[in-house]
């Protein structure tokens, strides 16, 4: 349902029997309404589903894993790593603006930003066996990056800091057909990464002790799930930038639409209702009716906040 | 089916300790709590594991089952021969421990599901005899009524119920519990610690339970583990550690009689008393007198109990009181 109506509504107005003719595979009257559809509106859609799905799934595996309901899939310090990385890109490098305007350059710096942040979050998860230490390691080095972030941002141009700014604000509609795919198979691997480590993370929610006795290997499922979140939401930033919100509420959302604490269902429930989130935002973020666009990341806490805040309120207290 | 303490037959020896040393080590600083254990459980004995806060009950425990490596020695599944119990801990041991459960939005089943664990594969399909282990365990704690419930919405002593149905579904041998009567009302505490008097007995299991319920514990274990001197452990029937005052001797006791049971009261009174009756009421009335600094003997004034008729009097000097509280105002 939000499937449709989000690619039914965009800058350029397309009448809605149109837009249900062209899921059909028919031909519109006026053809490049068709193009608009594939190029822009269906691929929007689809990195809609995909990257609320994969930050969603990300943001419950932290969750669980440091059973703090404030963790999100951005705890490791994977977008502020990422951000650090275009930051240096744009602002640094930023004398050769033309050159790296293309999404792509902007989608590998963000990979290698993220990429360099996981290598260093998953030494010292071997290292240190307390999963509190470990999230507070993640958080100082986001902080680290955040900061500077900041630095670069003071002493660059005004041009290249609108640029970085305008990738902070995330995007879902800036990615072509061969992007998506790529996104696609990151996140299926993530998907079946986290459905095979499901047990661990159900053990987890009884805390190490338990869930060791219980013959679960912690070290191993630990750096899976490491792994696992960092693919997911590391994708996600790359080609969508930093997006904000939808990974820490979708599973706090979820566990109170379907109250049960077990991962087989909670996996494929987050993914389902981080795709229907992010598409609604996406909808809202159209201003359907007129020709302007807001940033996505503006609409995700814009909207999703107060929802939270609503259910929390509504439901007294949320759990793990 | 319990053989008597000393035995040497290996067949049911669960699991047994050699040379053993716990503790902690931070930064190649040994921080040894107890040394040279040499310990054996056997299937259906209930060991009660005594001794002052800090001695390292949590620790021996945590080691005995895995947790935590020891800093000598070794925990071995059966008696000297067998092979080391790490391996293959989470089919040979399971736990109940002081850990609170944060995930509270939990139903019973599904928690007691956790026990079945080490038997599931990835996808957490129970098969039957999943399913029937889950059902025996709860039928053995009599909670099936829980089943469906939050753990949110149980009180402190279902939740120990629910815990240690857990670590029964897990079907081993051994059953570990850290202090299990911790923070429950004295119902719950004898609840408990008669549930697993009863399971090491009806399903011969052997059950390790650290404890501080000692007047419990003196009345339900096969054997007590008492630590507290030279890092040490003193094994034996709680009676033998009564009587040899090993008790008195690591608790220190302040006040409190052990071979009696009773807390010492000063006769500060100075004023002899003698009681004529029997029964429950001779015995009351000998505590509430106690209690309230009287010396009792064969001289002095007399208080005669009178149970005629299910009337319960006490006649003294001249007068009759119908409860302790008027008599002891005007002895």
């Amino acid at each position: 349902m939000l499937f449709i109506v989000n690619i039914s509504f965009g800058s350029v107005a397309i009448p809605i029997e149109e837009t249900i003719t062209m899921i059909f595979g028919g031909t519109p009257q006026n053809p490049v309404w068709k193009d608009i559809f594939v190029d822009f509106r269906l691929s929007k859609a689809f990195t809609c589903v995909l990257a609320g799905g994969a930050l969603s799934l990300g943001g419950l595996m932290m969750q669980t894993l440091f059973r703090n309901p404030l963790a999100g899939p951005d705890v490791l310090g994977l977008s502020s790593g990422a951000s650090l990385s275009v930051a240096l890109l744009v602002m640094a490098a930023g004398t050769a603006l033309p050159l790296i305007t293309g999404p792509f350059t902007t989608a590998i710096a963000a990979t290698l930003g993220s990429g360099m942040i996981f290598i260093i979050v998953l030494a010292v998860a071997q290292r240190i066996k307390d999963n509190t230490s470990l999230l507070l390691i993640g958080l100082m080095i986001g902080a680290a990056a955040s900061s500077l972030v900041s630095v670069l941002q003071f002493t660059s141009r005004i041009e290249d800091q609108h640029y970085f700014l305008v990738w902070t604000f995330g995007s879902m509609g800036s990615l072509n057909w061969n992007e998506i795919a790529i996104l696609g198979i990151v996140f299926l691997v993530g998907l079946i990464i986290s459905l095979l480590v499901s047990k661990p993370l159900n053990a987890w929610l009884l805390g190490d002790n338990y869930a060791k006795s219980l013959g679960i290997r912690l070290q191993q499922s630990r750096t899976l799930i490491i792994i696992c979140t960092c693919l997911l939401t590391g994708s996600v930033t790359a080609f969508c930038g930093p997006i904000a919100f939808v990974g820490l509420a979708v599973p706090h959302l979820t566990r109170l639409l379907i109250n049960t604490t077990n991962h087989k269902l909670l996996i494929p429930g987050v993914v389902i209702a981080g795709g229907a989130i992010m598409l609604l935002c996406d909808t809202v973020a159209q201003l359907p009716g007129s020709s302007y666009v807001l940033p996505i990341n503006a609409v995700t806490s814009l909207i999703g906040a107060p929802v939270v805040i609503w259910v929390i309120v509504r439901s007294k207290k949320i759990w793990i | 089916m319990k053989a008597p303490f000393g035995n040497t037959d290996h067949g049911n020896v669960l699991l047994s300790a050699l040379n053993l040393s716990i503790g902690y080590k931070n930064r190649n600083v040994e921080n040894v709590l107890l040394e040279d254990l040499n310990l054996q459980v056997k299937a259906g004995e209930l060991i009660c594991f005594m001794g002052p806060n800090g001695i390292g009950k949590t620790t021996l425990i945590r080691t005995l089952a895995g947790l935590q490596t020891p800093l000598k020695g070794s925990v071995l599944s059966g008696p000297s021969t067998d092979s080391p119990l790490a391996k293959n801990a989470e089919k040979n041991i399971s736990l109940v421990l002081t850990d609170r459960i944060s995930a509270v939005n939990m139903t019973v089943d599904e928690l007691v599901t956790y026990g079945r664990y080490p038997y599931v594969k990835w996808n957490l399909k129970l098969r039957p005899e999943d399913r029937k282990a889950i059902e025996l365990a709860l039928e053995q704690t009599r909670i099936t009524h829980l089943i469906g419930k939050k753990l949110f919405e149980l009180s402190d002593g279902q939740i120990q119920l629910v815990m240690i149905t857990r670590a029964l579904a897990q079907d081993t041998p051994l059953i570990l519990l850290d202090e299990p009567t911790a923070h429950l009302d004295l119902n719950n505490r004898v609840e408990i610690m008669n549930l697993l008097r009863k399971l090491s007995r009806k399903m011969n299991k052997g059950i390790i339970v650290a404890t501080h319920e000692l007047d419990l514990a003196l009345q339900t274990a096969d054997l007590i583990w008492l630590a507290g001197k030279n890092k040490k452990i003193l094994q034996g029937i709680p009676e033998d550690l009564v009587l040899n005052g090993s008790f008195d001797d690591i608790f220190q006791l302040k006040g409190y009689d052990l071979k009696t049971g009773k807390v010492f009261h000063e006769p500060w009174r100075d004023i002899s008393i003698s009681v004529t009756g029997s029964g429950y009421e001779y015995l009351w009335t000998k505590n509430a007198l106690e209690r309230n600094g009287f010396t009792l003997s064969d001289e002095g004034k007399r208080i005669i109990i009178d149970n005629k008729d299910g009337n319960l009097s006490w006649l003294y000097n001249h007068q009759r009181y119908s409860t302790l509280h008027e008599l002891i105002l005007n002895v």
